[in-house]
């Protein structure tokens, strides 16, 4: 078998892994060997093609369809050179105040998160979306919630440079999108990390790595691995974990450190989500501009849900809309003339959601719908019916109930349908792509995976750099707060350097 | 660089074929009950789309394959304890209604397995060569530069 040594080890190359990478690639010129190892292939920007099934299986984890145990949530979530960021919207948002405050972690303050979150603001050129650019399923949505008087507000995002191709959960075939793929791996792998794709981690032991590096499938996208296909082991004096809240547990699970960290895997939030659709009487622009501009959190904490623009591709669509046959296909039918929301339930963490790993050390996350999460889904299914009506438009689709649609003549109707709306697990097109926990940041290993700056608390040179340090959910869109974290675990690395490496 | 319509073509190497014959009818069957519009397709429109399906199935595990097959021989049997007929020989009505019936199952099992095969159909159809600009979804990755 094939042995390789390097200093550090970064495993998976999202906003962790990334982040991580740029930070500590300036000690590469101090002769120290650092290496990300990323299991997801590095495309060409030739190859992002915008075409859903293709870009699906070429950036996703199975194509974005990891179901639960459950099989009544499907995970979304990238697999490929920048993880998740080559497939965000790249909505940029501080942690809110009311919860790192209800994280408590020791040691961890938000003002410490805030001013390293604002460093890669400026970095990855965040800022708000000329109205000019703004489409009509955005403005629509804005529309609808200051006519109910809601707070709505603009979501601040990383684009350089970008066209409204509206392709951005597929990859963004401009390259504008400011993730981890175009700015922070680049930038380290200028300093002199290196990246290896197609190479997933099986086990981590003692400073050492056993890894699989995969043959460039015949057909597929995306560069061949730098490294020869097959088993091989690596040395590692540090390893950083950045694998998300899916698959970062599951490799310290079967790496068998669960037997010294019981709260390992446990935690996992989502903020579980589905679609809501309204159609309006005339076409509107929807699936060109970038999709997800607006957000309205109002109602986070006293109904348990956030409400996000969205605009989805044709299969991604008929799978979020309920049921089957002709009402189906007259929505499908529509699709020029809708608006589309994201309602996302306000998870918490519950003893019962966690990541394990079956007899093969594949992960498996089991999740069930707390009456807290069905509640702030079914609250924000209702808001969004009223916000499409307050639009203008003719009728809505709940993805709850037996009749999924509501005419616009029942529109004072909504707050009654949607208390009569039964949620039934495994008939409700339920997805979820914020995944967190599974590694928890805290005082110890009794309450928790590692301490403040992701140190694994039983292993001094591993480190955890992503979203599973969450200890609970974080109820706005992760990244930002993620490159944080990883910042906080790279400064570190750095501070120990001499000891540790 | 291509635009999205215009590199929606077939991939040049056709998938194994992941469903047997016998099923292959079920499958058909049970698409054409869940996107009515489907009996309107052309044979090439369904080498398309099942090319679609067998490419997203190569990809899932064994166990996975052997569940749809599972499931598929299921929802053709199920039909004969209620209306003395296999599914396929059902009238479209009663496919709708049986289909109806698993799809708001109080076995959360059946739910989800009728789940997954919806999903499937909905796979074949919507991610099948042409199936956007049908429903006048036609992106461009110049976006709003986009002629029209």
């Amino acid at each position: 078998m094939t042995r390789r040594a390097y200093d550090i080890v970064i495993i998976g190359s999202g906003a962790g892994g990334g982040t991580v990478a740029q930070e500590l690639s300036p000690l590469c010129q101090q002769g120290v060997r650092i290496a990300v190892l990323e299991k997801g292939p590095k495309l060409r920007n030739e190859e992002f093609t915008g075409r859903e099934l293709e870009m699906a299986q070429a950036l996703y984890e199975d194509s974005g369809a990891f179901l639960t145990a459950e099989r009544t949530m499907t995970l979304a979530f990238g697999s490929a050179y920048g993880g998740s960021t080559a497939v965000y919207t790249g909505t940029s948002l501080l942690p809110p105040e009311r919860i790192l405050k209800r994280w408590n972690v020791p040691g961890l303050t938000l003002v410490d998160v805030e001013q390293r979150a604002r460093k890669y603001m400026a970095e990855n050129n965040v800022h708000f979306l000329e109205a000019r650019y703004i489409n009509e399923n955005n403005q629509l949505f804005v529309e609808g919630c200051r006519r109910l008087n809601y707070r709505v507000q603009q979501f601040p995002v990383n684009l350089k440079g970008c066209r409204g191709s509206g392709l951005c959960n597929l990859g963004c075939p401009n390259q504008a999108k400011q993730g981890t793929n175009r700015v922070q791996l680049p930038h380290a792998e200028r300093n002199g990390v290196e990246v290896i794709t197609r190479c997933e981690v099986l086990r981590i032991g003692e400073q050492a790595l056993s890894v699989r590096v995969s043959p460039k499938p015949p057909a597929a996208k995306g560069e061949p691995s730098a490294w020869e296909t097959g088993e091989c082991s690596v040395e590692a004096k540090v390893i950083v974990v950045c694998g998300g809240a899916v698959n970062t547990p599951a490799l310290l699970l079967r790496s068998g450190l669960g037997r010294r960290l019981p709260r390992l895997g446990h935690g996992f939030t989502c903020h579980p989500a589905f679609i809501m659709v309204a159609e309006h009487s005339r076409p509107i622009s929807n699936f060109v501009g970038h999709p997800k501009s607006f957000y309205l959190d109002e109602f986070a904490e006293s109904e348990r849900f956030v409400l996000e623009t969205c605009m989805y591709f044709p299969f991604t669509t008929a799978k979020a809309i309920a049921g089957f046959g002709q009402e189906h296909s007259r929505w499908m039918g529509a699709f020029p003339r809708l608006q589309m929301i994201l309602v996302l339930a306000c998870d918490e963490a519950d003893a019962y959601n966690r990541v394990t790993i079956d007899r093969h050390g594949r992960p498996v996350v089991h999740y069930r719908f707390t009456p807290d999460v069905i509640r702030g889904l079914g609250a924000g299914a209702a808001r969004s019916a009223k916000i499409f009506f307050a639009a203008g438009a003719v009728r809505a689709h709940m993805p709850l109930g037996r009749s999924t649609t509501i005419e616009s003549r029942d529109a004072g109707r909504v707050d009654q349908i949607a208390q009569r709306a039964e949620f039934k697990p495994g008939k409700v097109p339920v997805s979820a792509a914020h995944l967190q926990g599974g590694c928890a940041m805290g005082s110890g290993p009794e309450d928790s995976v590692t301490d403040s700056y992701g140190r694994v608390h039983v292993t001094p040179s591993l480190f955890v750099a992503d979203s599973s340090l969450f200890p609970n959910s974080l109820e706005i869109n992760p990244y930002l707060t993620i490159m944080a974290l990883a910042d906080r675990a790279a400064e570190a690395i750095r501070k120990q350097a001499r000891t540790l490496l | 660089m291509p635009t999205p319509q215009e590199a929606s073509k077939p991939g040049s190497a056709a998938p194994p074929i992941t469903i047997p014959a016998p099923l292959r009818a079920v499958f058909h069957a049970l698409v054409k009950t869940i996107v009515p519009a489907a009996q309107n397709l052309s044979r090439p429109d369904w080498e398309g789309l099942d090319q679609v399906v067998d490419g997203t199935l190569s990809a899932r595990t064994q166990i996975e394959r052997r569940q749809l097959r599972l499931l598929l021989r299921l929802i053709q049997l199920l039909p004969v304890l209620r209306y003395g007929r296999t599914f396929t020989s059902l009238s479209p009505e009663e496919r709708v209604a049986f289909l109806s019936y698993l799809e708001d199952h109080h076995v959360q099992l059946i739910r989800c397995g009728f789940f997954a095969v919806r999903t499937l159909a909905l796979l074949g159809y919507y991610g099948r060569p042409g199936a956007g600009p049908e429903i006048g979804y036609a992106p461009d990755a110049r976006g709003w530069e986009a002629p029209g």
